[in-house]
């Protein structure tokens, strides 16, 4: 497993991959979601979900960008059909953006 | 970042920026005098006669070493062009300004591949970053490179043929929801740098993202942007320059002439006239008529800047 050496406080892609892969024994798989990155914009840019459920943002710009929840999660730069995935162990509204293009921006609602 | 100080800075006359636009490849900046204009497209003969009297620079930006999509296959490709153009020139300029962007990535390899093909026109070059050249893991690359003698992020000033020249960074923390972003650090410097300098002394302005807001629908401007312009308002000479929209755009106020370039990789749409800012597909004959580098004229007695922007391909 990696460490963890990134600058800012973030889970590492290789955390997250290996939560969403261990997910399914204790969380239905219909409980994890897909957001995607088109033309600038989060779709869906606002989503509710349950605790527990893993986000999967996927790019699929030509540009690469970024997920970024303040103190929360950090994405790696995504470049063209990248993934990052988070599993949300707690209750709350998590408001993230992109880091290059800090116009797009969007929210998590965990209930 | 050495400084090209070319001494006499005896300016006593109002100095300002002269636009000429010619159609892709860098912009080529005079100083002369009169109101900014474009000469559209001009061929090298005028740009060598613009270039014989004063001081002349150029601007390159956002070559996006390392993209590869289909707005164009081979960045790298067209960067070489570019240079190619600027090698050819008839009369040397005295350096080159990069208004970041250099790499797509920030990958090693693209750092060292964009250094291998700019060092080939043989010119100095004052960088400031792009957003896209801080995306490695450290955020070291850009610095090892060319942060050398820079304050802060990589700000920095330098003197060449009476003018004074300021490299800002507006690429880092930006805030959700916000533009590009200077900082109050970065601010503090830029007041403290200015302070004591003639009033005539001309100013450029340079860094990646708009310092004027073209498009905040797009992230296109710098969110206080308007106090870096507000401490150089009493100069009478300010020319702002600036990349990261990958096409032309020019603005004239007062005594401010702001102007942003052609990138050498791909060009991107006029603000609201496609969905997103992202790179646009033309016409595989088109493509290097939207590329280019600007080349910049500076002359003594002369109130503007003069800047020829030069297509990869008219
Ligand atoms: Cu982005």
């Amino acid at each position: 497993m990696k460490t963890l050496n990134r600058r800012d406080f973030g889970v590492d892609f290789g955390l997250a991959l290996a939560a969403a892969v261990l997910l399914p024994v204790t969380t239905a798989r219909a409980d994890d979601i897909e957001v995607h990155i088109d033309n600038f914009v989060f779709q869906p840019a606002e989503l509710k979900i349950k605790v527990g459920t893993t986000v999967t943002w996927t790019n699929r710009d030509d540009i690469p960008h970024t997920v970024v929840s303040a103190g929360k999660f950090r994405s790696k730069t995504l470049d063209t059909d990248d993934k990052f995935s988070f599993t949300f162990t707690n209750a709350g509204d998590y408001k993230y953006f992109c880091s290059l293009h800090p116009q797009m921006t969007g929210m998590i609602k965990v209930e | 970042m050495s400084g090209h100080d070319h001494g006499d800075d005896g300016v006593s006359r109002r100095k300002v920026l002269e636009c000429m636009t010619w159609a892709g490849t860098g912009v080529l900046w005079t100083i002369t005098g009169g109101v900014p204009r474009s000469l559209g497209i001009i061929d090298s003969a005028q740009a060598a006669t613009a270039a014989a009297s004063g001081m002349t620079f150029l601007q390159i930006s956002d070559s996006h070493v390392g993209f590869d999509k289909p707005a164009n296959p081979n960045a790298l490709g067209t960067l070489e062009e570019a240079i190619n153009k600027i090698t050819a020139m008839p009369a040397k300029p005295s350096f080159m300004i990069h208004t970041g962007d250099i790499t797509h990535l920030s990958k090693a390899a693209e750092f060292d591949n964009a250094d291998r093909i700019i060092s080939q026109s043989k010119l100095d070059v004052h960088y400031v970053p792009g957003e896209h050249d801080f995306l490695d893991e450290e955020v070291k690359f850009y610095r090892e490179r060319y942060g050398r003698g820079t304050k802060g992020q990589g700000w920095y000033s330098f003197d060449a043929g009476g003018v004074h020249f300021i490299g800002l960074v507006n690429v880092i923390d930006l805030k959700a929801g916000g533009l590009g972003n200077l900082g109050a650090e970065q601010l503090a410097w830029l007041e403290d740098d200015l302070r004591g300098k003639s009033k005539s002394t001309p100013i450029v302005l340079f860094a990646h993202i708009p310092l004027w807001t073209v498009y905040p629908e797009w992230g296109w401007g710098t969110e206080d942007g308007a106090r870096a312009l507000e401490q150089v308002k009493g100069f009478g000479s300010v020319t702002v320059l600036n990349g990261h929209i990958h096409q032309v755009m020019q603005k004239v106020e007062g005594n401010v002439t702001f102007h942003t370039a052609r990138s050498t990789a791909f060009p991107q749409p006029a603000p609201g006239a496609a969905p997103s800012p992202g790179p646009m597909k033309v016409e595989d004959a088109k493509l290097r008529a939207m590329l280019g580098v600007a080349s910049i004229n500076f002359k003594q007695n002369e109130q503007r800047l003069a800047i020829i922007d030069t297509p990869l391909q008219g």
